[in-house]
């Protein structure tokens, strides 16, 4: 029996999705300006990210007053929590996305030519299609694409180390440059770190449809 | 009829018991309680009660037993007058305005108006359609057509004319408990009032009936001022719009259901709806 106050659970559920679009297009934008050295994207990019903190208060509010009014059970409850969970580990995609935004400014400021980006973009690639998968697996309550995501976010821990040997190596090659090539250090960590946020999202996804813990789930299988 | 109730009658437009919901002012207090003292015999049961009732919203009283809750609600239609000790030491209720005490109201007529749902439901041993049309009967409406009007209308808004359209003039006792309660909704709306009082009107009823009186609680504030007083604050928090705190006779605190139980500004009513006491 579908109750009336349920309509406020689909509300937390589409703000979750707004925001996980929004953090997508973010991190797709840091890219971009990245590559194309844009400023204005990178504006763009560290200006939405107050609309993304804005979504997870909402989300917030919304789930302790649910909490508070609705006495949640079951899925209902496992939902609000993930949501909670979910939507800060969102927050911090934002965030990062603005904090390689921040750091393209700096190298596009100093004015400084750089040999390629590295792994970078196989990296943000990586990591975005970890993070969209994760939303889709919570939009099709497909739990195996969540179990999917978690084995994707070695590739990326290992395009990470890549990136760091070549950025060292490129410092090592030109010390004047060792500025940009921090800035890419940092920003490679970033993407990295997005796709860490991908893995917290798809284990709570998991977690909402089955009621288990992903890496206990792969810890056993690993065992057998 | 005396003037007063026909005064009465027109200030809280009996005849209009569907309300244009466009033109409902949804903040406008249909009833306010004022320095309101009550007491049964020597014994206060309310103290220095104020509290005003929004329209076409829903109330609930909550507070732990003895707290004055049900006294409250049974003052708001006269109820009370039928227990001999009971007095009203100070202050009033009104009603669009209209003091409910004054002495040229018509307590009956105004019970028409106030409707009331008791804790257990309470069938007439008749017929389903007899038990929606009692209140008709009693004021010697005999026209059929008006009456099945008035069945399917009110059967329809408790939400029970689909289960029993078929069986009109089978005894309302042969209905489950869920069912009767809705019946017994059914006939207070049934004269037209404008405020439904229910008094734990799930109490007796499972988990799957308590959903369907709750569905129907929050269909019903389109057409109806509904209080209910509740020792389930999960349903408090579920179906009102404003909740009132009740402890030893005084209103301890009343306000947004969503701030009652998500910030309660008193102590006392945050330990009450945490289980802390009471």
């Amino acid at each position: 029996m579908e109750r009336y106050f349920h309509e406020e659970l689909e509300a937390v559920r589409s703000h979750l999705m707004e925001m996980g679009e929004r953090a997508v297009e973010s991190a797709n934008l840091a890219l971009r300006a990245l590559e194309q050295r844009d400023l204005d994207i990178a504006d763009s990019v560290i200006e939405g990210d107050d609309i993304i903190d804005a979504i997870e208060t909402r989300i917030d509010e919304e789930v302790a007053r649910y909490i508070s009014l609705r006495a949640p059970v079951a899925k209902d409850l496992r939902l609000l929590f993930v949501a909670v969970k979910a939507s800060h580990d969102l927050e911090r995609v934002g965030d990062e996305a603005t904090s390689i935004a921040k750091r393209t400014k700096k190298i596009l400021a100093s004015n400084e030519t750089y040999r390629g980006l590295g792994r970078v973009p196989d990296m943000c690639e990586l990591a975005i299609s970890m993070l969209k998968e994760a939303l889709l697996s919570f939009i099709q309550e497909e739990e195996d694409i969540a179990h999917q995501i978690i084995r994707r976010d070695k590739e990326v821990d290992a395009l990470n180390r890549e990136n760091f040997k070549e950025f060292v190596e490129l410092m090592k090659d030109d010390p004047s440059k060792v500025d940009v090539y921090a800035e890419m250090i940092f920003i490679s960590k970033s993407f990295e770190r997005i796709a860490d946020h991908a893995k917290n999202i798809s284990e709570e996804v998991y977690f909402l449809l089955t009621s288990q813990s992903l890496k206990q789930v792969i810890k056993e299988e690993t065992k057998s | 009829m005396s003037l007063v109730s026909l005064r009465l009658q027109k200030e809280i437009k009996m005849d209009t018991p569907a309300v244009d919901s466009q033109r409902v002012d949804r903040n406008r207090p249909l009833i306010r309680i004022s320095d309101f003292d009550f007491s049964y015999g020597d014994k206060q049961a309310l103290f220095d009660i104020n509290m005003d009732i929004a329209e076409h919203k829903v109330t609930a009283f909550i507070g732990p037993s003895g707290c004055g809750k049900s006294t409250l609600l049974r003052c708001l239609n006269r109820m009370n007058d039928l227990i001999e000790s009971a007095r009203i030491n100070r202050g009033k209720v009104e009603v669009n305005g209209v003091d409910i005490y004054d002495e040229r109201v018509d307590a009956t007529e105004l019970r028409k108006r106030i409707g009331m749902v008791f804790q257990k439901s309470n069938p007439f041993p008749k017929s389903i359609y007899e038990n929606v049309i009692y209140g008709l009967r009693i004021q010697g409406i005999k026209k059929k057509s008006q009456l099945d009007e008035t069945v399917e209308r009110c059967l329809k808004g408790a939400a029970l004319w689909e289960e029993v359209k078929d069986r009109l003039d089978t005894s309302g006792l042969s209905l489950s408990g869920g069912q009767q309660q809705r019946l017994c909704i059914a006939r207070a709306m049934a004269v037209g009032p404008e405020v439904l009082l229910m008094d734990e009107p799930c109490s007796a009823l499972d988990p799957v009936a308590t959903a369907k009186i709750e569905e129907l609680i929050h269909e019903l504030k389109n057409d109806y001022t509904i209080v209910i007083v509740t020792h389930n604050m999960q349903q408090a928090a579920r179906v009102s719009d404003q909740t009132a705190f009740f402890y030893m006779g005084n209103l301890i605190e009343m306000n947004a259901t969503d701030q009652i139980f998500m910030s309660p500004d008193k102590e006392q009513t945050e330990a009450y709806i945490s289980g802390r006491f009471g």
